[in-house]
């Protein structure tokens, strides 16, 4: 098997493109992130690993705009995803100029796939790294989108989905729980889910919430801790009646 | 010293007579093939010359504009080469798709093949995002075209017309690569004649019946003072569920049904003359 990994233009006999799905382990080992849809709202929740003290944080952001109703996030390589984001920035302008209309989401998703599956049918390049999470709201019927692609280049709408590192268990969090939320329900979904996998607390998630009307907004640090502890309120809550209804039995 | 050999500079080329470009000389030498070569004294007025001698004056009358119920379009169905009337039945308005015209103006084979490839776009659009294009885009996408092609010589004067989500739409956009919005355009060479019409008998409030009658009357003002302008008036309009065509007609019959043939005095007096008198 091994003579069939090192182009990422030859199939191997077992109808593999290896390097495509090492490129799906380099997402496994990148950062946790989730996107969840609601009804208005569409959020999404990165992972932010601990930032060594003489790092700029802002410098690190992990959630991109690609125009003012569509965002994205990824998992993976993030310098591949610094040069995805720049073509996706130009595509969602140059759709401007050429119809006078925003792109919708699923035109700059697929855009995107079809970017991601060009790299794995060319010569002399490797697969881009990562899978995206697409957000954003359909300019003509105002409806929420979650949008996923991967380094094989295929993409699909999602109710809520997670990537990255630990993705399984989130997913699985996400189909037991998930219900048609809107506002800051939505917004607590996916923190709920991201914490799963990821230790409690402000400083390690970085959250966008995008709204029809007040588009991308970057949630602070103390709003985030404000949620988490409205979740574990919650958590503890739960518990307590749980074992109420225990010590009746 | 050598001379240099300058053999490969001198030309023979023969000429046809009578080309005001200037041309020097005049050679017997009737074994080269005979090529009009512009040896004269200023290139670029000859250039500039050709070109104008290519450019088609177009000669025609379109016209659309947009009212309450929609758009109208209109046109007459004269083609013309100089002074000679090639035909006088061309389709001036070319169905892009079922919501979407375009007018002819300039060069008629310039103008169905941009059409038709807009029309290829229009659809590949709504294939890959499920939506149709609007007017705004489509007329982008054409002026986009035009403008890549700019100074070759393609001759467009065109007008889209449409109906999509935000209602009607009408741009101008021709070969030079402008693009302009608007509520009424005439383009042509009787569009001076048929703004005059148009102009006047303007209201944004009208039935589809009047709105299409003062189409046709403009029109038909143009055909009747300008020479390149003629044969049938189309009449189409363009509404919510896409576009019809309300009437063609004979500029010659509707000439008689504006203005029936009145006897004059003179005819009078020969009938009172005849049998009395004598």
């Amino acid at each position: 098997m091994a003579r069939y990994d090192r182009a990422i233009t030859v199939f191997s006999p077992d109808g593999h493109l290896f390097q495509v799905e090492y490129a799906l382990e380099a997402v496994r080992k990148g950062n946790a992130a989730v996107g969840v849809r609601g009804t208005d709202t569409v959020v999404l929740a990165v992972e932010k690993k601990s930032t060594p003290k003489l790092q700029d944080s802002r410098s690190v952001r992990k959630i991109a705009r690609l125009d003012t109703h569509i965002a994205l996030a990824c998992a993976g390589l993030k310098a591949d995803a610094r040069v995805l984001i720049n073509r996706a920035r130009i595509e969602c302008q140059s759709h401007r100029l050429t119809v006078e209309d925003p792109v919708t989401v699923e035109y700059i998703t697929r855009y995107i796939a079809g970017l991601q599956q060009k790299y794995t049918q060319s010569g002399g390049v490797r697969p881009f790294g990562l899978s995206t999470l697409i957000v954003g709201f359909d300019p003509y019927t105002d409806k929420p989108a979650l949008y996923q692609t991967d380094p094989s280049g295929t993409f699909s709408a999602w109710k809520a989905n997670a990537t990255g590192r630990n993705s399984n268990s989130m997913r699985e969090f996400l189909e037991k729980n998930y219900k048609e939320t809107s506002g800051k329900e939505t917004v607590k979904l996916a923190i709920r889910a991201l914490l799963e996998v990821v230790e409690s607390g402000g400083k390690n998630i970085e959250i966008a919430v995008m709204t029809k009307e007040d588009g991308l907004r970057e949630l602070e640090e103390s709003e985030i801790d404000e949620y988490v502890a409205e979740i574990e309120a919650e958590k503890a809550a739960a518990e307590a009646a749980k074992k109420g209804g225990q010590k009746d039995a | 010293m050598m001379k240099p050999d300058m053999s490969a500079l001198e030309t023979h080329f023969g000429a046809p007579a009578g080309e005001d470009c200037g041309l020097l000389f005049d050679v017997d030498d009737s074994s080269m093939p005979a090529m009009e070569f512009p040896n004269c004294p200023n290139f670029d007025r000859f250039q500039a010359k050709t070109k104008d001698m290519v450019k088609n004056k177009r000669g025609t009358t379109t016209l659309a504009f947009i009212f309450d119920r929609g758009v109208i379009v209109a046109a007459d169905s004269r083609a013309s080469m100089g002074g000679y009337i090639s035909s006088q039945t061309v389709r001036k308005i070319i169905e892009i798709n079922p919501y979407m015209l375009g007018t002819m103006a300039g060069g008629a084979a310039d103008c169905q093949f941009w059409h038709r490839n807009l029309g290829t776009k229009c659809r590949l659009h709504e294939l890959a995002n499920k939506r149709r294009i609007s007017v705004t885009g489509a007329s982008k996408l054409l002026a986009n075209i035009l403008y890549s092609y700019r100074g070759m010589g393609l001759s467009i004067g065109t007008m889209i017309a449409g109906w999509d989500e935000k209602g009607p739409g009408l741009y101008y956009v021709d070969s030079e690569g402008a693009r302009l919005k608007g509520n009424r355009f005439s383009v042509g060479s009787g569009s001076l004649y048929a703004y005059g019409i148009l102009d006047e008998g303007y209201r944004f409030k009208m039935s589809i019946e009047e709105a299409g009658e003062l189409a046709r009357r403009a029109i038909y003002h143009a055909t009747f003072r300008d020479g390149a302008s003629g044969g049938c008036v189309s009449v189409y309009h363009v509404g919510p569920d896409g576009w019809t065509k309300l009437s063609g007609d004979d500029v010659g019959e509707l000439h008689f049904q504006y203005y029936p043939v009145q006897k004059t005095p003179v005819e009078q007096e020969m009938v009172d003359a005849s049998p009395s008198t004598a």
